[in-house]
């Protein structure tokens, strides 16, 4: 963990432009998808999955700015997941549809909500910082479950994908990949400011020693606060986006285990570098998809009773993935690329 | 300005049974270097953290610069010009030297709450850095990651990070512990330039040190101020003879 923190603010030009392409490549690759897509005879499906993936990727970047940047481990940014979603949805079963007021009523309720829990959960440290934004979580979690209005535990179909302005052409699936990607996009550059900016050096540095930076003059817990309060509403863009790209939202958005799932996401991708994040979640959300197929080619050797056993339960064979993943590439992907960069 | 640029009246603090700091009352002059000496467990650093405001008294006054700031958080003292350094090293292990002390220029001018722009471009902060680096005699060393300058080094760049928050006071939690013979000659000449240009409450067991910086010297035993005098008036001091000092030491 040192380590990996030490090499990243190292002036170490060499490992450093060679990895600077990285971002460059991840986001021109999200470009050219949906061509290949189209071209494969299954674009429903890849464009479905790859925006999932840049969804995830969104909610997982806005996790590693509060996470990776500022040592805040929030164990209930699904949360705003919810926010984001339910924004959506809610308006959507009052007739307002169109994205130019969702989004914002989905950015200042996120915005709201991680203003006044961040307050009071930045009051604690450690543990108990992770425990209290999970509480936070969980309250909205059910408050959720019980609006009856909106579904309830069952969640609403949204009647269709908001509009922007008035016109329908998110309905088009390549057009939601593009507006997700320019989402994406769009934060990734906003982030990328920030933890280069006046205000990002000190973050990084009350991550580092916050006594210290109290012994400068500075109040560490504007900056956090300030820091929790934009990761939220990055988070809840992905909500909004995942709403559309669900056509439906529930309760299920915001679950602790779709927390944690975050937190995977960007441990698995690597703390502290952004697009380590998006890598990470498209890592985990492919690795989900395509790992049935992957543990029945790998177990061509198995009889079949046990063969199909295993691909059926392949979830068992998951959760040890992402452990070896984490145990034996430290620093996540992220650290495995600046290993190899350096060698 | 007030006649004392610092001023503790009847300073209390416990652990417990144990009085770490009992009834103190001290005044810094303004100009002076006021040096804190006494043994180990005396109740120096609990003194120093409670001027700071890391802690806070059981009760007591704290006057800075004519004002009670025994209830300001230290962020707020250190804005009024209450600089401090500690005793363990205190630094940003993942910054550069450079960056360490840019940080602390940056607290002082202008918002820090800017989103955009590279902080590291900005060349009026990193000028101003390189300052206090060359002050300090670390400025071959500003590209450095902290965490891998020497430990000598980094006591320097503590002084550094101190000196550029523009004190009018600065508490030295024994800059030189653990230093190297030619570190801490450098760490005490600096102090020797500083010396005329800001206050300084210096606490040290580096006799030499203390008795050839010092304007004044006040001796903590138990938590209690014993004796606060000239360093000639503390060597001559039969109580400090008694309490603290060696004969040998004194010789
Ligand atoms: N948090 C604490 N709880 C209980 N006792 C403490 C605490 N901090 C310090 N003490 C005790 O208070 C006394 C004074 O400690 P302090 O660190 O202020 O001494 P010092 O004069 O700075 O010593 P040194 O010269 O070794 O640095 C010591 O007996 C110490 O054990
Ligand atoms: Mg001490």
């Amino acid at each position: 963990m040192t380590q990996m923190t030490q090499l990243q603010s190292a002036p170490m030009p060499s490992a450093a432009t060679r990895l600077d392409f990285l971002p460059i490549a991840v986001f021109a690759a999200f470009a050219v998808a949906p061509f290949l897509a189209s071209s494969s005879g299954a674009e429903g499906y890849v464009l479905s999955l790859l925006t999932r993936v840049m969804i995830f990727g969104l909610a997982a970047m806005s996790l590693d700015l509060i996470l990776g940047y500022g040592a805040m481990v929030s164990f209930g940014h699904a949360a705003f997941f919810g926010i984001g979603a339910y924004a959506v949805g809610i308006l959507a079963s009052h007739g307002v549809e169109d994205a130019i007021i969702q989004v914002p009523v989905a950015l200042a309720a996120s915005a709201l909500f991680a203003a006044l829990t961040g307050a009071v959960s930045l009051r604690t440290k450690g543990v108990y910082f992770i425990m209290i934004t999970l509480a936070f979580a969980q309250m909205l979690y059910f408050l959720a479950s019980s609006l009856a209005a909106y579904g309830g535990d069952d969640g609403l179909t949204l009647p269709s994908r908001s509009l922007v302005a008035g016109s329908g052409f998110l309905d088009n699936d390549f057009a939601l990949y593009g507006a997700t990607l320019a989402c994406l996009l769009g934060a990734y550059m906003v982030s990328r400011s920030i933890v280069g900016s006046r205000f990002g050096r000190v973050l990084r540095g009350t991550k580092e020693n916050a006594i210290r930076m109290e012994a400068i003059g500075f109040q560490p817990f504007h900056f956090q606060l300030a820091t929790y309060v934009i990761s939220g509403m990055m988070a809840g863009l992905a909500g909004c986006l995942l709403a559309n790209q669900a056509e439906f939202v529930s309760p299920a958005f915001m679950t602790w285990q779709r927390s944690g799932e975050l937190i995977f996401m960007v441990v698995l991708g690597g703390l502290g570098s952004l697009h380590g994040a998006i890598i990470g979640a498209a890592a985990f959300i492919l690795l989900e998809e395509f790992l049935p197929e992957i543990v029945h080619a790998a177990t061509f050797f198995l009889n079949d009773d046990l063969r199909s056993r295993l691909t059926e339960n392949w979830q068992m064979v998951f959760g040890p993935i992402l452990i070896l993943i984490v145990l034996f590439a430290r620093g996540g992907i992220m650290g495995v690329l600046r290993r190899g960069s350096h060698g | 300005m007030a006649s004392s640029l610092l001023e503790l009246r009847s300073l209390q603090k416990a652990y417990g049974a144990i009085r770490v700091t009992d009834n103190v009352n001290l005044s810094v002059r303004p100009g002076e270097l006021h040096a804190i000496i006494g043994p180990n467990g005396a109740g120096k650093t609990t003194l120093i953290h409670q001027i700071s405001g890391i802690l806070s008294p059981d009760s007591g006054q704290i006057l800075f610069d004519g004002e009670d700031v025994t209830h300001l958080p230290m962020h707020q003292r250190v804005r009024r010009g209450l600089a401090r350094s500690f005793q363990i090293t205190s630094i940003l292990p993942a910054f550069s030297a450079l960056e360490n002390v840019a940080l602390a220029v940056q607290a002082r001018s202008g918002s820090s709450f800017r989103f955009f722009g590279k902080v590291a471009q900005e060349s009026s902060l990193n000028e101003a850095a390189m300052e206090y680096l060359n002050v300090v005699g670390l400025g071959p060393r500003a590209r450095v990651m902290a965490g891998l300058l020497s430990h000598g080094e980094k006591r320097q760049l503590e002084l550094a990070v101190g000196l550029a928050t523009q004190p009018k006071l600065l508490l030295l939690d024994e800059p030189l512990a653990g230093t190297g013979h030619e570190e801490s000659l450098r760490v005490i000449e600096t102090l020797k330039q500083l010396k005329n240009r800001i206050t300084i409450m210096l606490i040290e067991h580096d006799m030499d040190a203390v008795f050839s910086l010092a304007d004044r010297v006040s001796v903590l035993v138990y938590g209690r101020v014993i004796a606060t005098d000239t360093p000639e008036g503390i060597r001559a001091n039969e109580e400090v003879r008694a309490a603290y000092l060696g004969e040998e030491e004194i010789a």
